[in-house]
């Protein structure tokens, strides 16, 4: 077990607030925003990278959070599914996989709505290819996927991902 | 958005006319899905209890092996660590379905996930490093892997109990097999083998156990069936099932896989009762791959016959489940494919004989379909075999065969409702078959297209394999119109919540926000058997519409009385008590309701009702109305053939499924889709390979799963037979769209490519294979 003396300074920003903490070396991203800050929005699926339940915004870019070092994530700027909603109002994403019933279980789902905002953040009108390429580390058991091509593809028409 | 305002149609129709919304049919988002794409929802690693500690399990990691010893001296020495238990340190019952289970193994272990230890401490990290210092001394038994190996003469004995390694057998028959055989122009006969498949839940299995001051215990458990849990935890722990609470947290998918209760459901009970604090066992992505149980592999052996004219006569079947190491629910598969074989489509003659066979492998348990899937490959393969030796196309055997509404199976199953003409005519129609379905292509290089189809033949109204397949539901009313159903049927992410509030809101004229409903606390709700068997739509539909309709019965009467009017004269429409001719609101259903409880009879609604279908158990030959009523679908699928590199893609699938009646669009949508993905993937990619006992892709690295870039085009249509036993209609659709995806694939690579294949996954490398060897023969037979 690592011990206190271990523990490395970490400051970021999570969801735009800035963050510091002391964490241990070892720990992922993953389990820093989890066990240390509390949000799990973002899931443990595999812990290897393959599934995206844990997928973040890292600097803007799409990451599986399990994947990557905290200690790495200083003076980043981190956006996890808590932070996607704003003055309790959903998420024109969020919204459309409500409406086009792009949820079952649930438990791929603020993975697969980062993965997805993050595709959008980079090209604001995919086509259905891209959206199914940026997707296609996110596994989901339950919709077969079509609701969620669905409905990215409709918060695409409905603008851009930006409140 | 859901709207149930009364529409009043134009001032030109005489008498005035009123339109009623209904919220049946309807597109209705789920009402866990803002929770859920929020992050908000808490799935059980998101549960932390005050003092709560970590379990970790040691598993055996050998197949086959007696137990010498075990020191686990180093691991209790540890700090951090508060329990350690082994099967000295616990009472063994044995449990599961041939009770040959139990929580920690003494003696010897029958396959690689025998749990042999367990601790508690901490943190998940001294919980493992505990786990890795326990030493285990085994001597390695011989090992059985197959089970051809299994039932061979002399074979190593798995359970001592069962010395032939096969603890059940399924028999079962109608009609005469030697008739059917004389009356057969065409036999077939062909064996069809199945793969071991796991249920790549995302949220891995889990449980918390903590017990109060007064030991009673609570459990955050995912079980799919809280009240047999709790009477089979009951007798595993030693501890009065009242004595029992679960509570369900979100659950991040079950499809069967949490029917059986397991072992580290029990042992997580052990070490919060040997360490008085809340203990919390989650399973690793490789324990889950490892731990939790499969869908039955198969061989099945079927040989069937046909007029000339496509007449079915007969179908003879032989099959052999591979069991694993111990027993779960899953060796009742078996009655599920039965069905299938005895009743997809009308045949006169059937016989099968199952037999359910112990090997070293990891168990296998309840999953999607239960049996249908395997046994509706082998069928689906072999009739289109039929079909394409007598010169008639695909659809139109089973269009001659199909069974018409009225009919009873030769097992004893009433079709009162059957939409299985419909189904194939719609998923045809709607895949071009006319045009598309041709004879296969002689093509050797470049890639080829074909196209094929399966049907399907499952429960749509519960199946009475207990005494009781019923579902409770209590209702109750407040002073603002807000609604709260306590229902017994439990949600994994299907979306019973919702179909159950829009039933109810459906009653009651109430908006669906105004709708709660609570499924997940075993203390609070009523008792239902489970989410299994594609029942809860329906059952539950049932009892929540009859306890509404009770209480819209007493709120229409409390109308009457509060606005002196004939009870009849009145309807509940969008949170009023309206008049039923005109429509006009005459008052608010919350004032209503107020007057109610504040005035003279100081009353309020209150309604419950314990819902029992009128179905049958079986008897011992197998034979009843098991469901009180029968789903059927049918699915056209289209496939590209890469002839160089054996890849097959699918490009489009044409479902058709007699759901009775939609009740939800949006989640009936998403029931088939996921479906269709789950057989796409049992089709072409997945497979938990074991070898030796050892299972060797325990990652979703070395497991495919398909992915965005496997959906094709989906095609759905829903045929609406209206079962007058189903609420508005309804029957369940769950399980059955995986049910005809990987037959219907066969079928299509069949007329691509002229070549079938009988056993799954069909891979590239298999499906290479597969050409190459018709190629050679082909050239050997001078056919070339």
């Amino acid at each position: 077990m690592p011990q206190a003396t271990e523990l490395l300074d970490l400051a970021f920003t999570v969801n735009g607030e800035p963050v510091q903490l002391a964490v241990s070396p070892f720990s992922s991203l993953l389990d820093v925003l989890r066990e240390n800050l509390e949000l799990t929005g973002a899931k443990r699926g595999c812990g290897e990278g393959e599934c995206g339940a844990c997928s973040v915004l890292l600097n803007g870019k799409v990451v599986n959070s399990c994947l990557v070092l905290a200690a790495e994530c200083a003076g980043a700027d981190v956006l996890t599914i808590e932070g996607l909603t704003r003055a309790e109002r959903l998420h024109p994403l969020q919204e459309a996989f409500v409406q086009h019933g792009a949820v079952q279980c649930g438990y791929c789902t603020p993975g697969m709505v980062m993965a997805a905002y993050g595709l959008l953040l980079e090209n604001p009108s995919p086509s259905e290819a891209e959206v199914c390429r940026a997707l296609e580390g996110n596994l989901c058991r339950c919709t077969g996927y079509r609701k969620i091509i669905d409905a990215v593809l409709a918060a695409t028409n409905g603008g851009p991902p930006h409140d | 958005m859901i709207r149930t305002a009364v529409e009043v149609q134009p001032e030109t129709t005489t008498p005035r006319k009123v339109v009623k919304q209904t919220l049946i049919g309807q597109r209705v988002p789920k009402l866990d899905a803002p929770d859920k794409v929020t992050g908000l929802a808490r799935y059980l690693e998101d549960i932390k209890l005050p003092r709560m500690l970590y379990g970790k399990i040691l598993f055996a990691g050998r197949p086959h092996a007696r137990i010498m010893e075990i020191d686990a001296a180093a691991a209790r020495k540890m700090p951090g660590v508060r329990a350690v238990l082994t099967a000295a340190d616990i009472e063994l019952v044995p449990f599961g379905f041939a009770r040959d289970n139990t929580a920690l193994k003494k003696g010897k272990v029958t396959c690689i996930r025998d749990e042999v230890a367990a601790v508690a401490a901490d943190t998940p990290e001294i919980a493992a490093e505990a786990i890795r210092r326990i030493r285990v001394i085994y001597e390695d038994l011989p090992l059985v892997t197959s089970t051809a190996e299994a039932i061979a003469e002399g074979a190593p004995v798995i359970h001592e109990k069962i010395p032939d390694n096969v603890p059940y057998r399924f028999d079962y028959s109608h009609g005469d097999i030697e008739q059917g055989i004389r009356e057969s122009d065409l036999i077939v006969e062909d064996t069809y083998t199945l793969q071991r498949v796991a249920h790549c839940c995302l949220g891995t299995a889990g449980i918390i156990a903590h017990f109060d001051a007064s030991g009673r215990l609570t459990l955050h458990s995912l079980t799919q069936v809280p009240f047999s849990y709790k009477n089979d935890l009951s007798r595993i722990i030693g501890l009065p099932a009242e004595r029992i609470r679960v509570i369900q947290p979100t659950i991040g998918g079950a499809f069967g896989s949490k029917l059986d209760i397991h072992p580290f459901e029990p042992i997580c009970v052990f070490l919060a009762r040997a360490t008085r604090r809340p203990v919390q066992i989650a399973f690793t992505r490789e324990e889950e791959f490892l731990a939790t149980p499969t869908r039955q592999p198969m061989v099945i052996h079927l040989r069937s016959g046909a007029r000339k004219d496509g007449t079915f006569t007969f179908r003879d079947v032989r099959m052999t489940l591979d069991n694993g190491g111990r027993t779960s629910w899953g060796a009742t598969t078996p009655w599920i494919s039965m069905r299938t074989f005895s009743s997809l489509y009308r045949v006169p003659h059937v016989r099968q004989h199952v037999d359910v066979v112990y090997t070293n492998n990891v168990y296998s348990c309840a999953f999607r379909g239960y049996g249908n899937p395997q046994a509706t490959f082998a069928l689906e393969s072999q009739i289109d075999d039929l079909a394409h030796r007598l010169g008639l196309d695909p659809l139109e055997i089973r269009l001659k065969n199909a069974q018409k509404p009225g009919e009873t199976t030769g097992q004893g199953m009433v079709l009162g409702t059957c939409g299985l003409a419909d189904c194939l005519k719609a998923a045809a129609r709607n895949a071009a078959w006319d045009v598309k379905h041709s004879p296969p292509q002689k093509q050797r290089t470049g890639r080829v297209r074909g196209m094929g189809m399966a049907s399907l033949f499952h429960v749509g109204g519960g199946a009475k394999i207990q005494r009781s397949d019923g579902c409770g539901t209590i209702l109750k009313i407040d002073d603002f119109g807000g609604v709260t159903i306590l229902t017994g049927a439990s949600d994994i992410g299907q979306g019973s919540e919702t179909v159950i509030a829009q039933i109810v809101a459906e009653e009651l004229g109430l908006p669906l926000s105004n709708i709660r409903v609570m499924n997940n606390d075993s203390d609070l709700k009523p008792w239902d058997v489970g989410v299994h068997a594609s029942r809860t739509t329906f059952i539950a539909g049932n009892s929540a519409q009859r306890a509404a309709r009770e209480a819209r019965r007493k709120l229409l009467e409390a109308a009457g009385k509060y606005l002196k009017r004939d009870p009849r004269q009145l309807d509940l429409t969008n949170g009023n008590v309206t008049d039923c001719a005109t429509g006009e609101p005459l008052e608010s259903i919350a004032k209503v309701l107020r007057a109610m409880h504040f005035g003279g009879n100081h009353e309020m609604i209150m309604t419950s009702d314990f819902y029992e279908p009128p179905s049958e158990m079986p008897d011992s030959d197998h034979k009843g109305d098991i469901s009180a009523c029968y789903a059927f679908g049918t699915h056209v699928a289209e496939v590209e053939v890469d002839l160089e590199t054996g890849v097959v893609r699918v490009l489009g699938i044409s479902a058709a499924h007699d759901v009775g009646r939609v009740i939800n669009r949006l989640g009936i949508e998403g029931q088939i889709e996921g479906g269709i993905a789950q057989g796409i993937g049992y089709a072409l990619y997945e497979e938990l390979k074991v070898h030796g006992g050892r299972v060797l892709n325990s990652t979703f690295t070395d497991y495919k799963l398909p992915t965005t870039r496997e959906i094709p085009e989906l095609k759905l249509e829903f045929i609406e037979t209206n079962d007058p036993a189903g609420p508005h209609g309804a029957k369940g659709v769950a399980e059955a769209p995986l049910v005809p995806v990987a037959p219907a694939i066969a079928n299509a690579i069949f007329n691509a490519t002229g070549v079938r294949i009988r056993e799954l996954p069909m891979t590239p490398e298999r499906v290479l294979a597969s050409l190459k060897e018709a190629q050679n023969a082909e050239c050997g037979g001078g056919h070339g």
